[in-house]
């Protein structure tokens, strides 16, 4: 039998349906497979409702802060099931735009659970029954799901995950939020913002550890400005549920256990990819603690058989798993004879990641001490928003720009950000990395005023002693 | 019809020329003979008069272009009867090459760019006049390691020559063609200073890292010999009268602490001899040539590290025993590696001593952008001839290496003789 279509993808997250669009530009035929949701977990219950959440936590604090600005706002109130519905409703308009894209690219879209069963082949059932279909490669783009605590297993009602978190029924009046990475922060914002009583539980020694060091201190320091309880180098023991809420016992820094009464969990403690129970162990596919590996370009082991994104190794972000969609397209099509196709391998050291807590975190490339772990002998630039003119008529004078450059070559190495808008801006930085700017280029760049992104500007000049404004 | 004035060739040799000055505008009249133009070739400027008479309509290279070829248009002039308002096309359709612009123009002829600045921005090295794609960050890694990105493989989009296409890529393959024929590029003399593969030939050794000293050393002395061209004196200078006045000063000083050496006397005596031949206390500095006004002597000085040379200022005027201070001072420090690099980055002139090894005397490398170095060598007893006869004298030679390109023989020489008078009649060194 003939292959019905040159690439099937597994999944129609942001690294399926990019990887679908971009082999059907090549001209190749392809088909996505989808259990739930076209768009997965990114557009549905992920990056974007939340946005959609904070963006309303972002103006319901402007307005508590109103008198700041000179104006006045009475008895202002949050309604978290309208707030709620606004989510939904984004998820919705982009998941139908997803929709759009696949029929725009006449990609055959089979809704239903797929499994493989070779490396060329994908049994999917779905609600009209069970059919196989056939291509000459396959994309592996099933994602990730939120780890469960064995203790704290998500019910939905009292213990959450990001998903419940979402959608809540009710309102959280005195929250635990279990892991302070991205997905943590974000919520933890969220509800603080929102009016309720938030407690954060790390069990490293200090929040978003995968941030640099200094932005960890500085968010630490403002999350607890705005009233949330952080507990770092502690972990949760147990947790008990009650009709009322939960007790959990945490352990703190010090050895000691203390006792606290929550209304709400939720827990954030990593991703685990969704790479059971689609066939993978009966081709034997590579993998390392259900993470499968791949080479720069997302070949497995397995000869037609491809990985991206959440189910291959980290960074577990939207636009990586994209790019790496891109890239696996544009190598199958070359495989498949394209001459005009030339992939680049994945650079990793390129990767920008957001946080949209408040103040939000933007960071590309080495923290301070993974380049002096490296063996970088390192120039740091450090600019405070205090010193931007715009921070400042903007009310958001909190924050700064890190840069890290290697003292040797002027690489510029890593830059962190934390502050207003700097998730909007960190893409100045990962453009320069990506052309591979050293600081020359960097202090010769006209920045725009008046522009938060001066700092960043500045925060160049610093690490080699000369900025302007501070 | 419009006439097309074109650079003339002043010299069967000359090439190209600098328009160092217009005589005339636009809208001038010109007759016959009327001198246009100084025309500065390589060898000499000169008038250039006019042939034909008219109205002045263009001019069309600027004053002060240098590099401008002959037989480029330079200016049109349009005959008696002729609308003098018109632009004549023709002329300047005639001659395919334009005069470039006077910035343009000038980069053919530069020379050496004394001070060769690290910038990142400075063009990747070209091969064949085609563009060579690197990242920043690329050309500068090549820049440092004196790789010539001509020969490696870009990997990046369009055959881009990134980062890690510079992994594995060795120096070496530096083109010495282009290092000599445009050292203005910074890389060239870089590339230069790095050495090209030492074979081994399995004689036992013992491989050391260069520590920064030694390749600034490495970098600033290949670069002095490959681009100043050195010319060598040698005088030979009775110091016995010097030795005495340094024994008489160190008694009468020895109340205060302060002991002078020969070396002290020497600095002072080449400080002097540049005060009084100021025409070797220069810089050549590419298109103009610096005089300086004040004599600050660099001292090379053997350190653990490497050898460094810190600086007395303005040693012509300042004491013997002020310069004995000072100079024993900077010594211990650039023993210790304390030095600041505004106690060791300067000076106009320099001074090499190795009499202490017994060195009758030696050649030294200048120091760019310098325009001297004296060598100085061992004071010992020679068979002399004083007064017709032979007999035995203190001896010690010394060697100044000059810049010929700024300083010529006979003002080096000058100089010579002016430190050989002063080290001979050593009262003069106190005055």
């Amino acid at each position: 039998m003939a292959d019905q279509y040159d690439v099937i993808v597994l999944g129609s997250g942001p690294g399926g349906y990019v990887a679908a669009i971009r082999c059907a530009q090549l001209g190749l035929k392809t088909a996505i497979v989808e259990r739930e949701l076209l768009g997965g977990i990114c557009l549905n219950w992920g990056c974007i409702p939340t946005k959609a959440l904070l963006r309303s936590a972002e103006v319901f604090h402007q307005m508590k802060h109103a008198a700041a600005y000179g104006l006045a706002a009475d008895n202002i109130r949050a309604d978290i099931d309208a707030v709620v519905k606004r989510s939904r409703g984004v998820a919705k308009q982009l998941n139908q735009g997803v929709t759009h894209l696949m029929k725009k690219n006449k990609i055959t879209v089979h809704m239903g659970n797929g499994v493989l069963k070779s490396a060329t082949s994908v049994e999917v059932t779905g609600d009209k029954g069970t059919e196989t279909i056939s291509a000459r490669h396959v994309i592996v783009a099933t994602g990730a799901r939120a780890r469960d605590l064995p203790f704290a297993k998500a019910d939905g009602e009292r213990i959450w995950t990001y998903r419940h978190a979402m959608t809540p029924k009710e309102m959280p009046t005195k929250l635990l939020v279990i892991g302070s990475g991205a997905i943590g922060i974000e919520f933890a914002s969220f509800y603080n913002d929102m009016g309720a009583e938030v407690t954060v539980v790390e069990m490293l020694d200090r929040v978003v550890p995968v941030e640099d060091a200094d932005v960890s201190a500085f968010l630490e320091k403002a999350l607890k400005k705005q009233g949330m309880t952080i507990l770092t180098g502690a972990g949760v023991e147990s947790i008990a549920t009650s009709p009322s809420g939960v007790k959990a016992k945490i352990k703190g820094k010090d050895g000691t256990v203390t006792e606290g009464d929550f209304s709400h969990v939720i827990v954030a403690v990593g991703i685990a990819p969704n790479t059971e129970s689609i066939g993978l162990e009966a081709l034997g596919v590579k993998s390392e603690r259900g993470i499968i590996a791949i080479d720069d370009y997302g070949r497995t082991n397995v000869k037609s058989l491809w990985a991206i994104g959440d189910v291959t190794p980290g960074p577990w972000l939207a636009h990586k798993a994209s790019h790496e969609g891109v890239i696996a397209a544009e190598s199958i099509a070359a495989e498949l004879g394209n001459k005009d196709v030339h992939p680049h391998a994945m650079d990793r050291a390129n990767i920008p990641g957001c946080t949209y807590c408040h103040p939000q975190i933007a960071s590309v490339g080495m923290t301070e001490a993974k380049a002096k772990e490296a063996g970088h002998e390192v120039k740091v630039g450090m600019f405070p928003f205090i010193g931007n003119g715009k921070a400042i008529a903007l009310g958001e004078s909190e924050g700064f720009v890190k840069t890290v450059f290697d003292a040797a070559t002027g690489e510029l190495l890593g830059a962190h950000m934390i502050g207003a808008e700097v998730t909007e801006m960190i893409q100045g930085f990962v453009v320069g990395k990506t052309l591979e700017t050293t600081e020359a280029e960097l202090i010769q760049t006209v920045f725009p005023h008046p522009t938060i992104s001066e700092a960043m500007h500045e925060s160049v000049l610093s690490a080699y002693g000369r900025a302007l404004h501070i | 019809m419009p006439i097309s004035i074109k650079m003339p060739a002043l010299s069967p040799t000359m090439e190209e020329g600098t328009l160092s000055k217009w005589l005339i505008k636009v809208g001038d009249k010109v007759a016959s003979g009327d001198i246009m133009a100084e025309i500065e070739t390589d060898k000499a400027t000169m008038e250039f008069e006019a042939v034909d008479e008219g109205t002045v309509v263009s001019i069309d290279v600027a004053e002060g272009a240098e590099g401008v070829k002959v037989g480029t248009v330079i200016a049109t002039i349009a005959g008696e009867d002729e609308d003098a308002s018109a632009p004549a096309p023709a002329a300047k359709t005639a001659e395919p090459v334009k005069a470039p612009e006077p910035a343009k123009a000038s980069e053919p002829v530069e020379t050496a760019a004394p001070a060769p600045a690290p910038s990142g921005a400075s063009s990747a090295p070209v091969s064949d006049g085609q563009r060579l794609v690197a990242s920043p960050l690329a050309k500068r890694i090549a820049a440092d390691k004196g790789i010539d990105l001509a020969t490696v493989h870009g990997s990046g989009p369009g055959g881009r020559i990134v980062k890690a296409d510079l992994e594995g890529a060795s120096a070496g393959a530096a083109k010495t063609a282009t290092a000599t024929a445009a050292p203005s590029a910074s890389a060239a003399p870089v590339a230069a200073a790095a050495a090209t593969p030492v074979p081994d030939f399995g004689i036992p050794f013992e491989a050391t890292k260069l520590n920064n000293v030694r390749k600034v050393i490495a970098r600033r002395l290949t670069e002095a010999k490959q681009t100043v061209p050195h010319i060598y004196l040698t005088v030979d200078i009775r110091i016995d009268a010097l030795l005495k006045l340094r024994g008489d000063l160190n008694k009468a000083l020895e109340a205060q602490g302060v002991k002078l050496s020969v070396n002290d006397l020497v600095i002072k005596a080449l400080a002097k001899a540049l005060l009084i031949v100021p025409k070797c206390n220069v810089s050549f500095a590419g298109d103009e040539l610096r005089t300086y006004s004040r004599a600050d002597i660099s001292v090379a000085v053997a350190a653990p590290s490497g050898l460094i040379t810190p600086i007395i200022v303005d040693a012509g005027n300042k004491t013997v025993s002020k310069i004995a201070t000072e100079m024993k001072e900077l010594a211990g420090k650039a023993r210790e590696g304390k030095l600041q690099p505004h106690e060791y980055q300067g000076g106009t002139a320099s001074l090499s001593n190795l009499g202490m090894y017994g060195i009758k005397n030696f050649d030294a490398v200048i120091n760019p952008p310098q325009g001297m170095i004296m060598a100085v060598g061992a004071g010992e007893q020679r068979p002399y001839v004083i007064d017709g006869a032979l007999g035995i004298a203190t001896i010690m030679s010394a060697t100044g290496s000059f810049d010929h390109r700024a300083i010529d023989g006979a003002d080096g020489a000058e100089l010579m003789q002016a430190f050989k008078t002063l080290i001979e009649n050593p009262l003069g060194l106190l005055a």
